[in-house]
């Protein structure tokens, strides 16, 4: 069972860095740089809502 | 106009004036049992009066009817204006809020009669927790259902706080909720000895981690953006913040449990766990005030940035300390003194309900569509909670400190240098300092009630209309 656990724990380990990677590589930077303006994008009374470039495009 | 349209502002409104009304109630006891504390004949010799009957209750009120009802409100309105659609489901949400308000009354009632399962921050009886269970059940239905039909496509940061939170809740609530029912008033823990403190205080921890945390920033990665006017410092931080809050908090819970029958090993796993989470609370919060960059000059005039901003300076503070307190060295000192309830109460005075209030103030106009009646009250109210958290925490440290000290002490011969009633004479002055530093902080949420009525009085409900995909 300590083997178990301890392989477990190394691969919890392994995923936690791959999420760090992920998040830091240099091809997901614009889309998180998009992602941060979710909010700021949606004004508060509706109808100056300004366009979304992050619409789910049809079909998606 | 089909409500389609329009987002579901009434279960918002709902939670968001619950959270005000609770709020005052849940402190109030607060108070008064600080009070009792300073001066024990203020229980009046009436067992519903009684510290240990309304110390649960003031817990209760002010974790899950005002805290939990801040996490409704603020969990509907952002999920909804960052997926722009409405809520999966009005009726739902509706019950969500006459369910979630039914436990909190039943709370009310149950725990000054004494109807309790003794497990902190989970003493109530088997009856409420299934219906605990029911409304949670509903509100992940409603929250993901939510973001299933959403149409932006990115799912923003602050609904995997919310989605990580109500998750988790879920399975600690189940979890250590689990009993053997013996009447309809009574049941038992469905675990025994060790394993039954240990589960309890997985629990404990992670209704800190994940309720106390991750649920408010969600609110954090939403609200100070907005009202700063700017996006969040780092967007990947935070995405590596929520991975290593998950990662991280559910193994901390044993530092509760310092030097009891707790394997030491699982209390030293405790431990380290505890020191890890440093780094994602210091992430986070470095995430969050960092936002302000380029924007500092708004902290002078805005008071509702002041509470956002500084309730995660609190956020930082008090995770600093917690990681400290969960070393088994300094445990040994703080453990079971009143140090551990100023550094809960610096989390939760100056974090939850600092960025509560924030958030409170930010939205309720809004979901009235009126501008806040004064923020010269906001900005006193910001004045008298920080004085009031501050007395509360000092003093909290100093009798707590001084506490541990006196316990430990020993003569040459080596029997105790304090008999415990001098420890407790000892803190007399400190508790009442403590009394006054809840007074104003309750003091703040009346002036802030008063605020807000005047702010929305006679407004109609106010419907936002969702904005058109553009094509």
């Amino acid at each position: 069972m300590g083997l178990v656990h301890g392989i477990w724990t190394l691969l919890l380990l392994l995923i936690f860095l791959g999420i760090v990677a992920w998040a830091w590589s240099s091809k997901r930077k614009k889309h998180f740089e998009q992602a941060a303006q979710i909010p700021l994008q949606d004004r508060d009374s509706a109808s100056e809502g300004e366009p979304q470039n992050m619409e789910k495009k049809d079909g998606c | 106009m089909s409500t389609e349209n329009t987002y579901n502002y009434r279960v918002v409104r709902q939670f968001a004036i619950m959270t005000v009304v609770w709020g005052i109630v849940g402190m109030l006891v607060g108070v008064i049992i600080a009070a009792q504390m300073a001066w024990p004949q203020l229980n009046f010799d009436i067992a519903w009066l009684t510290f240990g009957r309304l110390r649960p209750l003031h817990t209760n009120a002010v974790i899950f009817a005002f805290g939990g009802c801040a996490l409704f409100a603020s969990s509907y309105y952002v999920v909804q204006r960052t997926c722009h659609v409405r809520l999966f489901s009005d009726k739902l949400a509706g019950f969500t809020f006459w369910g979630w308000q039914s436990v909190i009354v039943l709370a009310a009632l149950t725990l000054p009669l004494g109807i309790t399962t003794s497990k902190e921050y989970a003493e109530l009886e088997w009856p409420i927790d299934l219906l605990i269970t029911a409304v949670w059940v509903v509100y992940a239905v409603v929250f993901f259902g939510t973001l299933v039909k959403r149409k932006i496509n990115h799912i923003y940061v602050a609904n995997w706080f919310f989605a990580g939170f109500i998750l988790t809740i879920a399975v600690l609530h189940v979890v250590n909720s689990a009993a053997l029912p013996v009447s309809f008033t009574k049941s038992y823990s469905a675990f025994a000895g060790v394993q039954d403190a240990m589960v309890q205080w997985w629990y404990g921890h992670n209704a800190v981690g994940f309720f106390l945390t991750a649920g408010f920033l969600g609110i954090m990665y939403y609200f100070i953006p907005k009202q700063a006017e700017r996006p969040v410092y780092s967007y990947r931080l935070s995405v590596v913040h929520f991975w290593a809050i998950v990662f991280t908090y559910i193994w901390a819970g044993p530092h509760h449990l310092h030097y009891t029958a707790l394997p030491d090993w699982a209390q030293s796993l405790g431990m380290v766990f505890s020191l890890i989470l440093l780094a994602p609370s210091w992430g986070g919060m470095i995430n969050g005030i960092m936002t302000l960059s380029g924007a500092w000059e708004k902290l002078r005039t805005d008071p509702i940035l002041k509470f956002l901003i500084v309730s995660v300076s609190f956020y930082g503070m008090s995770t600093f300390e917690g990681p400290m307190m969960a070393i088994k060295t300094v445990n040994a000192l703080s453990h079971y003194t009143d140090w551990t309830i100023g550094h809960v109460h610096s989390g939760a005075l100056g974090w939850v309900a600092f960025v509560s209030i924030g958030a409170m103030y930010y939205l309720i106009p809004r979901l009235f569509d009126r501008e806040l009646y004064s923020l010269k009250l906001a900005e006193i109210h910001f004045w008298i909670s920080t004085i009031g958290i501050v007395l509360y925490i000092t003093s909290m440290w100093i009798s707590g400190i001084m506490q541990g000290l006196m316990w430990r002490a020993v003569n040459a011969d080596g029997t105790l240098t304090y008999s415990f009633v001098e420890s407790v004479q000892a803190m007399h002055p400190y508790y009442i300092i403590r009394f006054l530093g809840g007074a104003l902080f309750l003091t703040g949420m009346l002036i802030m009630a008063y605020n807000l009525y005047r702010t929305v009085v006679g407004a109609k409900p106010h419907e936002a209309v969702i904005p058109a995909v553009a094509h």
